[in-house]
């Protein structure tokens, strides 16, 4: 078997199913760098991450737009073997032009990971909660269970244009910042990262009150439902949620 | 800002405005293209989930719990002793902005307690919506209450700065509302509704005609009826909802069950618990109604005037028109896929898409994901293997109920309890 080692990246995902093709490798595994492990019956490859090959893999997908989505939906996923799942669903669709062919279990795997991801999606543009720092930007920290933050980035762009501000993703120690302009991802430092909670501004405290009561009052004590409330607010997001930490 | 002051009003003025139901944030095309706050295009987002599980996405409150009306079944009439505040415009517009821009919320839904006049009321809202629009650039999501009684102009002024209108026709019978609220006339809601249906179809046909014209209120209008305060039966409630959406051309009708705030002998006595089983048997109906081609009197007519307790409205409406199935799913059409009891709009066109490729038997309908604990018995596949039993209704519907779990379990169990 030949194993191709790619760094990670999406781009270099792509590249590594150019080299599938170009190669014509039949019995071939694609692996991350971080998660290999030694195995002494296969070959291994390096896999160069080259823009124009991952451009032309990309360009060919281009007439099946839903598996395009679940491709990069299942690589943010993030889940263990993902790449092998992707390879066949690409083999399959280009050999049979079935992309809604939920019966060929590569490309139901691809889609239930999909719907996970574009949940994960839905949920942090709802659990989001900004502070305002004392220079105005608006600051929320986010520990999603899939990187959905390159999903997320135009929603909150397009509903905040007029607000700076900065969303960061702990788990995987990076963020997007809004400039009033664009976009970009940004990566902070730890000794920046821990003072994130003195530069907050100290009215926060008398919104963070307001919103607990306004939580508290909005609810009907004859109908309680914990069950159905646990479903729809998980305990892991939680901890972000200051309706949910009362001091 | 005086958060204490704010603080005491927002507990008051958010407690009384909890018992509207609608918390829709969607359906509204409203984009920022101005540069300014917020955004309502996209679907609708539910923030945070109150410990009854229903959804928070709006900021819900009264502009003011002074009323001058006195209606049996709401907290906030004239005769209860109760403690009474009112926001100023601006301390909405600030709660709204300050909330909107933590994304604790998708926007306002505004109602009011009516004091000196319906007019006065309405202008007041008005106020408030309009400042967000022009003075904030705010492109969230309003939701406005129209306030029974007030006058044609005001009701299009309104539609021009809300997404959605609402009023609750509250008590679904003529002679109900009487009973509960003698002052209030059953004209004042209609009126009211009818302005916003004709505005809306005259934006509709001007912007056929210019392309562009002053948005009104996008995303349609709405209303709400309390179940289970006056004894009035499903088919009553669901009859006059189906008038409602038909008529009136509303997105939504809502359906709640009576929460008892209050002792009064026209009302159930407090404690009484709060039919919830009932209310979402409607909306289940309700849900036929709307998306899988059922027709109201299929459902509820003079045999059947209540819906079953113990199983849903499609499953009891099959059972009863056994002569339609097993349907086979390789063949059927689309509507006749949505009567199968058990299978929803997904799994029809999850069905649809699977079945180009090949013909499915019970274990592809497995793998795609439909349930078949209530389906197995309505249908046929690429399958020898199928329910031949000439079963009675009767017995089918016990097989399910014992197969399946509720927790309303204990509300329809008809073995005596021992202890």
């Amino acid at each position: 078997m030949t194993r191709l080692i790619y760094d990670g990246s999406f781009e270099g995902l792509l590249t590594a199913i150019f080299q599938v093709y170009e190669e014509r490798l039949q019995d071939v595994a694609i692996i991350p760098v971080s998660s290999l492990q030694p195995d002494f019956f296969s070959e291994d490859l390096r896999v160069y991450t080259d823009a124009n090959k991952a451009d032309r893999v990309w360009q060919g997908l281009k007439p099946f737009s839903l598996l395009r989505q679940m491709i990069y939906k299942a690589y943010l996923r993030e889940a263990a073997g993902a790449e092998k799942s992707i390879l066949e669903a690409v083999r399959y669709v280009l050999k049979t032009k079935n992309e809604k062919d939920y019966g060929h279990p590569a490309i139901l795997q691809l889609a239930n990971w999909t719907k996970e991801v574009g949940r994960e999606k839905h949920r942090t543009e709802a659990f989001v909660r900004f502070k305002r720092a004392k220079d105005d930007t608006y600051i929320a920290v986010i520990e999603p269970d899939f990187n959905v933050l390159p999903l997320i980035a135009k929603h909150f762009k397009n509903r905040y244009a007029d607000q700076v501000f900065v969303i960061y993703d702990l788990k995987r120690d990076y963020g997007i910042f809004y400039d009033l302009h664009k976009t970009e991802f940004i990566s902070l430092d730890a000794a920046r990262l821990s003072n994130l909670n003195t530069i907050i501004h100290e009215e926060e405290r008398g919104y963070d009150a307001m919103w607990q009561d306004y939580f508290k009052s909005t609810g009907i004590k004859s109908r309680v439902n914990k069950k159905l409330h646990l479903r729809h607010v998980p305990k892991r997001y939680w901890k972000y949620l200051n309706e949910k930490n009362p001091d | 800002m005086n958060f204490e002051r704010l603080r005491e009003k927002l507990n008051i003025l958010a407690d009384a405005a909890k018992y509207d139901v609608s918390c829709s944030s969607s359906g509204s095309k409203r984009t920022n293209t101005n540069k300014g706050l917020g955004d309502s295009s996209g679907m609708g987002i539910c923030h945070s989930y109150t410990e009854d599980g229903r959804c928070i996405s709006l900021l819900k409150i009264l502009l003011t719990n002074h009323c001058i009306f006195d209606c049996a079944y709401c907290v906030s009439r004239k005769s209860n002793d109760i403690k009474r505040a009112g926001f100023k415009i601006q301390e909405v517009v600030d709660l709204t902005i300050n909330f909107y821009r933590r994304n604790y919320i998708e926007g306002l839904f505004l109602s009011s307690g009516i004091f000196s006049s319906p007019d006065y009321t309405m202008e007041r809202l008005i106020a408030v919506a309009k400042k967000l629009r022009l003075e904030e650039n705010f492109n969230g999501y309003i939701h406005l209450k129209s306030i029974p009684g007030c006058s044609d102009e005001l009701m299009q002024e309104a539609g021009l700065y809300a997404d959605r209108l609402s009023i609750n026709i509250e008590i679904p019978t003529v002679s109900g509302l009487k009973l509960l609220a003698p002052e209030k006339d059953h004209k004042d809601f209609i009126r009211p509704m009818e302005t916003v249906k004709n505005s809306i179809s005259i934006y509709q046909a001007e912007k056929k005609l210019f392309g562009k014209t002053p948005v009104y209120a996008p995303a349609g209008q709405s209303t709400q009826m309390i179940v289970g305060a006056t004894g009035e039966s499903d088919k009553d409630i669901m009859y006059s909802a189906v008038h409602y959406y038909s008529t009136y051309k509303m997105k939504r009708v809502y359906y709640s069950g009576y929460v008892p705030v209050l002792e009064d002998n026209r009302l159930p006595a407090l404690g009484t618990e709060v039919p919830m089983l009932r209310e979402n048997r409607l909306y289940q109906t309700d849900w036929l109604l709307r998306f899988y081609g059922f027709d109201v009197r299929e459902l509820l007519n003079k045999d059947h005037p209540n819906l079953d307790v113990d199983i849903d409205p499609k499953l009891s409406w099959a059972l009863r028109n056994l002569q339609h199935f097993p349907v086979d799913v390789n063949k059927a059409d689309k509507h006749m896929l949505a009567r199968i009891p058990g299978l929803g709009m997904k799994s029809v066109y999850k069905i649809i898409n699977a079945r180009r490729y090949r013909k499915l038997n019970w274990e592809h309908l497995k793998t795609i994901g439909i349930a078949m604990n209530r389906a197995k018995y309505f249908m046929v596949c690429d399958s020898k293997d199928w329910e031949r039993r000439d079963l009675e209704p009767q017995r089918i519907k016990s097989m399910i109920l014992q197969s399946s779990q509720s927790k309303y379990q204990k509300m329809y169990n008809q073995q005596l309890q021992l202890f």
